[in-house]
């Protein structure tokens, strides 16, 4: 799990534990390449999860591994960072750019989206195996990505996209290869985040 | 279909273990806070609040070792509160293991307090808990008819309740934890004016506290306009199950987990 000072990470540690998994959270080079499955947890604004994740050269460490074929998981703030860019109070930041893509803040009544909701995933989905759509998973954030932009390439894989509604539709996960990655907290929901964190260890 | 109405029993810790007094003077041991949370989590609850009454910072040590064991074990979301003045108590609370912090009585003394938490560990871990009552008849008036109170509820601050939940909102607090100190601890049902109020006010998630004693008290709160319902005592005193709450809520057309 890549240790870059984005708050709580010891609740997804403890989850990945439970379901079996040898974890080690870090930010050496090293040891997050060496690893069979890299964890990017992420709290709080898109900028400063940048600029911690930029101080520990996470990004390179991030595209080090997808390069060589090797798993990445992002979560929360941790995905939304894998997009071109977060605008948040206006303020633009660049991303990670492993999709194309913007996170901004989505339009709904209440916000943040806070609380259990179902998420709609697509056929072929491992992420997801053995969950129902009625499955609830904790969701804690304000900004999003509304759009998926990727253009369909018939040359490769399309990923697979998972969403949610919240006022409006947003993505909740995405498969894409070595790279997961989803806006809820699977730590933090219960059985159904237990089994999605196991289906993703069972891929590694 | 939308996000889930959340249930979320909370439990009042002093040094170590739960207590609940009917409004909080009374306090009574009913256990022990860890088994309490895993119970709570097996029963389907969907987020858990503790709430650290202990007096003594000398004892709040023992409040971190709770939420670290806590957090081992139990894996829905963890908020704290109770004696939170500065950000350093919210950043040892979240790593002690809490997914958010809820701020009263410091913020009261020093709003800006609010901002500055919202600033350092985000928006959505930052919990405004507001404790309202009507303001009595010897009371300085608000605009709203309800007041802020401090020290559980015994003492009034003349702080208009809706504007303060407003003022939360605007310092970038990421929820308002709502608790009627009049219907706490009745079992009467919930205060829907307050509730009704504070929604007309703000957009951030509004957790309803204070009155519940039956299934019954529940939907309401949820058509007054809370997108998540707390209670205590009638929880682990066992006079309502969790399910039992969800079952009401989902009759009454709620969509839950």
């Amino acid at each position: 799990m890549l240790d870059y000072g984005s708050g709580n990470l010891r609740s997804a540690e403890r989850a990945l534990r439970r379901v079996g998994a040898e974890v080690e959270v870090t930010a050496d080079h090293r040891a997050a390449l060496d690893c069979d499955g890299l964890v990017v947890p992420g709290v709080g604004a898109f900028a400063a999860c940048m600029a911690g994740l930029n101080a520990v050269r996470g990004g390179r460490i991030i595209g080090e591994r997808l390069a060589g074929g090797r798993p990445v998981l992002g979560i929360c703030v941790g995905m939304q960072i894998l997009f071109e860019r977060g605008v948040e109070h206006g303020i633009e930041a660049e991303g990670c750019g492993e999709w194309p893509g913007t996170v901004e803040r989505l339009h709904a009544e209440v916000l943040p989206h806070m609380g259990w909701n179902t998420v709609r995933a697509p056929e072929g989905t491992g992420l997801f195996a053995g969950l129902g759509p009625e499955e609830r998973f904790y969701f804690v954030h304000s900004y999003g990505v509304r759009k998926w932009e990727l253009v369909p390439d018939s040359r490769l894989a399309a990923p697979l996209v998972t969403w949610a509604e919240h006022g409006e539709p947003f993505v909740a996960a995405v498969e894409n290869g070595p790279l997961c990655a989803t806006q809820f907290h699977p730590e933090k929901s219960g059985d159904a985040g237990a089994q999605l964190l196991r289906n993703w260890l069972n891929g590694l | 279909m939308p996000v889930s109405v959340r249930v979320i029993p909370c439990l009042d810790v002093d040094r170590g273990r739960v207590v609940k007094g009917v409004n909080f003077t009374d306090l009574v041991d009913a256990g022990d806070p860890v088994a309490l949370a895993a119970a709570y989590d097996a029963e389907g609850a969907d987020e858990l609040t503790f709430l650290d009454v202990t007096a003594s910072s000398g004892d709040r040590e023992t409040t971190y070792d709770v939420v670290r064991r806590t957090a081992e074990q139990v894996f829905i979301p963890l908020t704290v509160g109770g004696g939170v003045r500065a950000p350093e108590d919210v950043d040892r609370l979240l790593r002690a293991g809490a997914d958010k912090v809820s701020v009263n009585t410091a913020a009261i003394a020093r709003p800006e307090l609010l901002r500055e938490c919202s600033q350092r560990f985000g928006a959505q871990c930052i919990v405004l808990s507001v404790d309202a009552r009507r303001v009595p008849a010897d009371g300085q008036p608000t605009a709203s008819g309800f007041e802020v109170t401090t020290h559980g509820g015994r003492r009034g601050t003349g702080i208009d309740a809706v504007e303060w939940a407003a003022r939360g909102q605007e310092l970038g607090v990421g929820e308002i934890l709502l608790n009627s100190m009049d219907a706490d601890g009745t079992k009467a049902g919930f205060d829907l004016d307050l509730i009704t109020r504070v929604r007309a006010v703000v957009d951030v998630p509004l957790i309803a506290s204070g009155g519940a004693g039956q299934v019954d008290h529940f939907p309401p709160a949820v058509a007054a306009g809370a997108d998540a319902v707390l209670a205590a005592s009638v929880f682990h005193f066992g006079t309502l199950r969790i399910s039992e709450v969800k079952d009401g809520l989902r009759a009454s057309g709620a969509v839950i987990r």
